[in-house]
This record gives structure tokens, sequence and C-alpha cells, in this order.
């Protein structure tokens, strides 16, 4: 009898021992599903989701405390993906949340009053410029958020929409055009 | 009698070969315009280096190369600049790149033109002036050829010249070979003595007879030691790189491997050409041979300039009055131009007029009926019937497990499929989407990166500004110990004392600034103001008389 309380309470000592020592040296860093949607998300750093960035907004969806149809640059494939990875029904876009275009921002430098409103906006540091120099767009590094718009006091900041160019060119889907069938053939089953 | 092996797969295509290589190469009449494009080649775009309005002679340096990986492009002619813009480029694309629209003045002049010895120069020398020549890959895939040509990391023990030209229709390679032997062996020479390569074997299909014997005949005539031509057998895609390598070698070079780690470095003939006339005649890459063919009046190969409009060319060979298109390339590999505008290329192998009886537009596809035959035609070991149904389906990460990029898009496998599915065109399609998701996935990691890296910065200048405001109070409160005995001295130094004090200063200074500060508006007043200023002064001066006489009588 004693016997078995001893082994048993040295085999409990023993795995709690070793979950005690395994809880604090594989210790997960930080949300991984958080991470794990990040990754997801376009990291436009927008807002438009109501939240002050990608990240934030990771978080809040891996809280379960957002929903997953908020990111317009992410595109309904962006709801796919977070829809698939959080085992949740796809969702469409809310109204007047639909993506647009990709575009990057442009400054026009005859109007620009080099006032550094707009570096202070834009959260990937895309805009080079000083205090009374003239600012310019680092165009490969705009995600195109938007943000730096409303704080320009001149209004001199406008969205390009990217054009196709050789080296962004894609190829289409292959689809081929049915013809139309004749009119006295028609009678029987379609193709 | 040379060992040769076999690689998996292949098709017999009919081969259309007879109509247009039974003429010699012909030189063309100079177009009205030439449309050069100054992205020809892998790499960075080349800059442009002349201005319009600018004469330029033939030969002339009008693009430099920007960077490492780039090439030059040069004024296929003499004549006048008369443009630098966006425009249609020989492209599946059909979108426009910046090209140089050069009017040829009919004179044909020349640069100066230095003929120099190769052997007296360093192989440094040697690849600088293959780049300024613009001499690249004319294979198809104008890869610059300077880049191919090192050995530093790898020891290149076989050079091979791809000479099997397996499409169909295309005999460009052949006429060169029949005609401009020599030069092609010694370009040769000047390759494997800057890879330091043993042999050279040179792979030519064997329906190319007459080529075959003009090489072997070159070889003898020039002496060349180490030099092999080998008949390979016809077999469509003979000509790809790694197919032609394992037929010629036997080594098989396997996925994400270079065949220069595995001792073999490949170039075109038309490339072997073009390098030797750079360097022993010191004329960059100004015009290729291009086989026109198909639906035309007299099928032949012509010396083209680089920039002739497709129309103008396609024009000096007969062009038939049912042409519903052209295709650049072979029909296997090649693509339909987007408009008969755009300039030859150094791409341009070949021009292929089509009509309705020459290219039948393709029977509807049919659903896969999974027969294998696509898998036995692949010449790259795939699984052309699984890669299909992937990429018909966007599901690119079974795709890429399924090796989609070792496809060579050669086109066996949609020529045999007996359901006539276009399976280049999914794998294309494929292909293309998982580039931009790569790059868009960069692009994100990129914007992530600079997004933490800007908060990281905020959060540090927030401390740094801290630590200087609290360096700089210890800095004061270190400066004030003179003040303190002063304090000390003072015998009323009690602490409210000093409040105390320090309360009359403020109201001291307060009432100081007060008398400082002056009406602003008490200069050069009109006599009407001056009056309405006495008379509220007068208004004032009662209210303050009522105000006493009011506050005296509870006094009393």
């Amino acid at each position: 009898m004693l016997a078995a309380l001893l082994v048993m309470s040295a085999i409990s000592i023993a795995l709690g021992a070793v979950l005690g020592y395994s809880a604090i040296k594989f210790r997960v860093e930080g949300n991984p599903l958080a991470e794990k949607i990040d990754a997801i998300l376009p990291q436009t750093q927008c807002g438009q989701c109501g939240y002050p960035g990608c990240k934030p907004y990771a978080e809040a969806i891996a809280e379960g405390s957002a929903d997953i149809n908020l990111c317009p640059p992410g595109g309904e494939e962006g709801i796919q993906k977070l829809a698939d990875l959080l085992g949740v029904e796809f969702k469409p876009f809310g109204a007047g949340a639909e993506p647009k275009p990709k575009a990057v921002a442009f400054i026009d430098e005859n109007t620009c009053i080099g006032c550094t409103l707009c570096l202070q906006a834009c959260p990937v540091d895309a805009i080079a410029g000083a205090a009374k120099q003239m600012h310019t767009i680092i165009a490969s590094e705009c995600t195109g958020c938007e943000l730096c718009i409303a704080p320009c006091p001149v209004d001199c900041i406008s969205m390009e929409p990217l054009k196709e160019s050789i080296s962004t060119w894609k190829r289409e889907y292959p689809i081929y055009a049915l013809k139309p069938v004749h009119q006295e053939k028609s009678s029987g089953p379609s193709e | 009698m040379r060992k040769l092996f076999k690689f998996h797969g292949g098709v017999h295509p009919p081969t259309n070969k007879t109509q247009s290589n039974d003429k010699p190469i012909a030189p063309v009449a100079l177009p009205s315009k030439l449309v050069i494009p100054l992205h020809q080649h892998v790499g960075n775009c080349a800059k442009p280096a002349v201005e319009v309005g600018q004469h330029v002679f033939k030969g002339q340096i009008i693009g430099t190369p920007e960077g490492r990986l780039s090439s030059a492009v040069h004024a296929s002619t003499s004549g006048t600049i008369a443009a630098i813009d966006m425009q249609q480029v020989a492209h599946p694309s059909g979108l426009p790149d910046l090209c140089i629209t050069l009017i040829p003045d009919l004179k044909d002049e020349w640069i100066p033109r230095e003929q120099r010895d190769w052997r007296a120069m360093s192989h440094t020398e040697l690849r600088h002036l293959l780049r300024d020549a613009g001499v690249v890959g004319l294979g198809g895939a104008v890869f610059p050829s300077d880049m191919k040509l090192y050995s530093s990391q790898h020891k290149i023990t076989t050079l091979v010249l791809n000479a099997a030209e397996c499409e169909p229709w295309i005999t460009c390679d052949d006429l060169l070979m029949r005609e401009r032997a020599a030069d092609i062996l010694q370009g040769a020479e000047v390759m494997r003595e800057l890879l330091y390569a043993n042999e050279i074997l040179i792979g030519i299909e064997d329906n190319k007879p007459e080529a075959i014997a003009a090489m072997r005949a070159a070889v003898v005539a020039g002496k060349h030691e180490r030099i092999e031509v080998v008949a390979v057998p016809t077999l469509y895609p003979g000509g790809g790189a790694k197919q032609l390598i394992r037929v010629l070698t036997g080594i098989e070079v396997a996925a994400g491997v270079r065949s220069t780690d595995m001792g073999v470095q490949c170039f075109n003939v038309g490339t072997a050409y073009g390098a030797w006339r750079a360097i022993a005649h010191g004329e960059p890459l100004l015009s290729r041979i291009v086989t026109v063919t198909g639906n035309v009046g007299k099928p032949q190969n012509f010396e083209v300039p680089f920039g002739m409009p497709i129309d103008e060319l396609v024009a000096q060979a007969g062009l038939l009055p049912d042409t519903t298109g052209y295709i650049m390339g072979g029909p296997m590999m090649g693509f339909r131009l987007p408009s008969t505008q755009v300039g030859v290329i150094k791409a341009t192998n070949c021009i292929i007029a089509m009509s309705d009886a020459l290219f039948p537009p393709a029977p509807p596809a049919l659903p896969c009926i999974r027969c294998t035959r696509c898998a036995e035609a692949c010449p790259a070991d795939l699984q052309p019937q699984e890669l299909y149904w992937f990429s018909k389906a966007k599901n690119f990460g079974k795709a890429q497990e399924y090796h989609l990029f070792d496809c060579i898009e050669c086109g066996a496998c949609s020529y045999v499929c007996p359901s006539h599915i276009p399976l280049v065109q999914y794998f294309q399609f494929a292909k293309s989407e998982i580039h931009m998701r790569e790059h868009d996935k960069q692009a994100a990691d990129r914007a992530r990166e600079r997004h933490d890296y800007r908060e990281y910065r905020i959060e540090r200048e927030k401390q740094e500004k801290a630590e200087r405001l609290a360096a700089k109070e210890k800095a004061a409160l270190a400066a004030k110990p003179v003040e303190p005995p002063v304090v000390a001295t003072n015998p009323d130094a009690a602490p409210e004392n000093t409040a105390q004090m320090k309360i009359q200063a403020a109201i001291d200074h307060a009432r100081e600034q007060a008398a400082a500060v002056k009406p602003k508006n008490t200069e050069n007043l009109s006599a009407e103001q001056l009056a309405e200023i006495a008379e509220i002064e007068a208004r004032r001066a009662r209210i303050r008389e009522i105000a006493k006489s009011d506050v005296e009588p509870p006094k009393e």
C-alpha cells in the first residue's frame, strides 16, 4: 500500500517537474496565431480596418474581437485565406469597403511646401524629404495606404493607379470563347 | 563514333524546314524606320545614351548597359534619332516599352571599327568588350553572354554549342552554319579560352546534313582541335539546353542545378558568331539571321537589322494576302505578335506568317481523360496531367510540389493531347501567378519590416528626448550649487519666505512687463479719434467717481 503511494507520488512529482521545466524552456513568445494572421495581411498599414496597423488587427482577429472582412487591400483572396486559417465561413466585404485597384501616392512637387506632415503620417517611411525641402514618394516602398493625403495642407498628394508594364504583366487564365451554336442545331442538347 | 544518350519523351512534329533552307541568306533593304527597344536582354534595361534629333553612326551605342546584368544597345544603321518613347514591342503582352526610333539616312556609315587580336587581350577586357558590343544569347533566352563566360566558381570541362534547331519552320542556325562556319568556330575558340574548357561539342540535329558537313569541313580547314561536330537524332525538343547536354554528354542537369555546376556551359551558334564579329571585327551585335516563312511567297532567311518593323520585313519575302497574323519564334514555343509594327529584336529567330490553311484554329478543348500521353511526351519528366489539374484549380502550392518550375514550356504535351487542351498556357498562367504572389509577399514583408522599424524609431526618439530632458535638468541642478550659499546667508531664508519672495518677484516682473508694453494704436490719430478717446476717458473717470461714492455710503 505504502509502496504504491510512494511510486504514484514519485511519478507525479517527476512528471510535474518535466511539465514545469518545459513550460519555462519551450515558452512561446507572442501569439503564434496572430503572427500567422499577420503573415496573410497585406501590410499596407492603412488602418482601414479600424486598427492602427496590420499587427493590431491580426491580434484582434486572433482574440476574436474583429471580423475577417475588414481588410480591403487584402482583397477577397485575403478573406478566403483568413477563413481557411481560422476555420470559419467566408464573409464578403461590407458596403463601401470594396478593394480598390493598387495605387501609389504621387506628390506634385510644384505645390509641395515641405511641411513634413506627410512624412509623419507615412507608416512605412516611404516619403523622402525634410522641413522646407521638397518631398517625394519612394514609389517602390509605397503601400498605397492613402494616409498621407489627409494631413497635406496644400492637397498636393494624389493616388496614381499602378499601370501594367512588361515586368508586372501577368498571363491570363486560359479562357476560350464559346462559338455560338447555329439556330437549327440548338434544338439538341448543348455541348 | 560518339556514344549518344537519350532524354525522356519528345515528339516529332512536321519539320517544315525545306521551305526556307534552300535559299542563301539575303540582305534586306533598309526600312523607313527602325524601332529599337532598349530592353532586348535579360537583366536591367539599357539607359538611353542619345538625344532626339542626334545623328548616329552604324554601331554607335544608343543604350548603355545599366548595372551588372545588362547589355548595350546600338544603332543598327546610320541615321537620325526621331524619338525616345514607349512603343509596342515584340512581347506576348502587347504592352509598350522604352524604344528608340531611328530614321536611317541610307548611307550606312560605320563608326571606326577596331580589329583586335583576342589572344593579346585579358579575359576581363574580352568580357567588357562583349558587354559593350551587346552580345547576348541568340537562341531565344537573350541572356548577356559576358555573364555566362566566367569560370571562377566552377570548373567547366565541356562547351556545348547548340545548333540543334529543333523547332519546326526555323532554319536560321542551319543557314548560318552553312555560310559562316569558320567564324562560328573562331567565336567558340574565344569562349573556350574564357571558360578554360577542354572540349567543344557542337550538337546539330541530323535533319541538317549540309550544316553538319559545312561545320566538319570548317573544323578541318581551321585546324581546330578538340572540337567535335555531333549529329544528334531529330526529336523535339532536342534543342533545349538541358536536353542537348543530356544527349551529348549523358549528364542529367537536375532541378535547381545549373549546367555549369556539372562542368558544362551551353551557347547558341549565333551567339558564337556574334561574339567573334564583335571581337575580331569590332562590329557590335546589330543584326541577326531571321527566318521569314509560312504564308509568304518566298520563304527565306534574311540578315535583319534590329528594330526593323515586321511588316516591312515580311513584305520583302512576298506577303500573301490571306495572312491572319504572325508568330515570332516557332509554332511550338513562339507567340503571336501583338502588331505588325513592332521591331525585330535580338530574340527574333523566326517570323511565321499564319494563314487558316497552315495554322487552322485549335479545336475546342475537351475534358482531360487522363490518358497520360502528355507525361510520356514530357522531356522534363513531369506529370502534365497533374500540373494541369492543379493549375486549372489555381492550387498553386500543389502545382509547385509537382515541380511546375521544371517545365520548359516546350509544348510537347499540348501537341500530343488528344483533348486539345492548351496545357502550356495553363502552366504559363500558373507560373506567372506564382511569381506575382511571391513578389507581393516580398513587398508585404518589406513593408512590415519598415513599419516595425518606424515604430521602433519613434519609440527610441521618445526615449532619447526624455533622456535629454532629464540630463538637462540634472545639468541645471548641477550648475545651481553656487546659489544655495547665497540663500543660506540670507537671514529670512525660511522656506515660506523664499516662496513669498518668489511670488513677489513674479508680480514685480509682470508689472514691469505691463509697463513696458504700450498700446500700439496711439500714434497718428485723427482729431475725431482723439475726441472719441477723450470722451471714453471722461466716461471712465465718471464711473470711477460713481463707484467711489457708491462704496462709501455703507461705511458711514
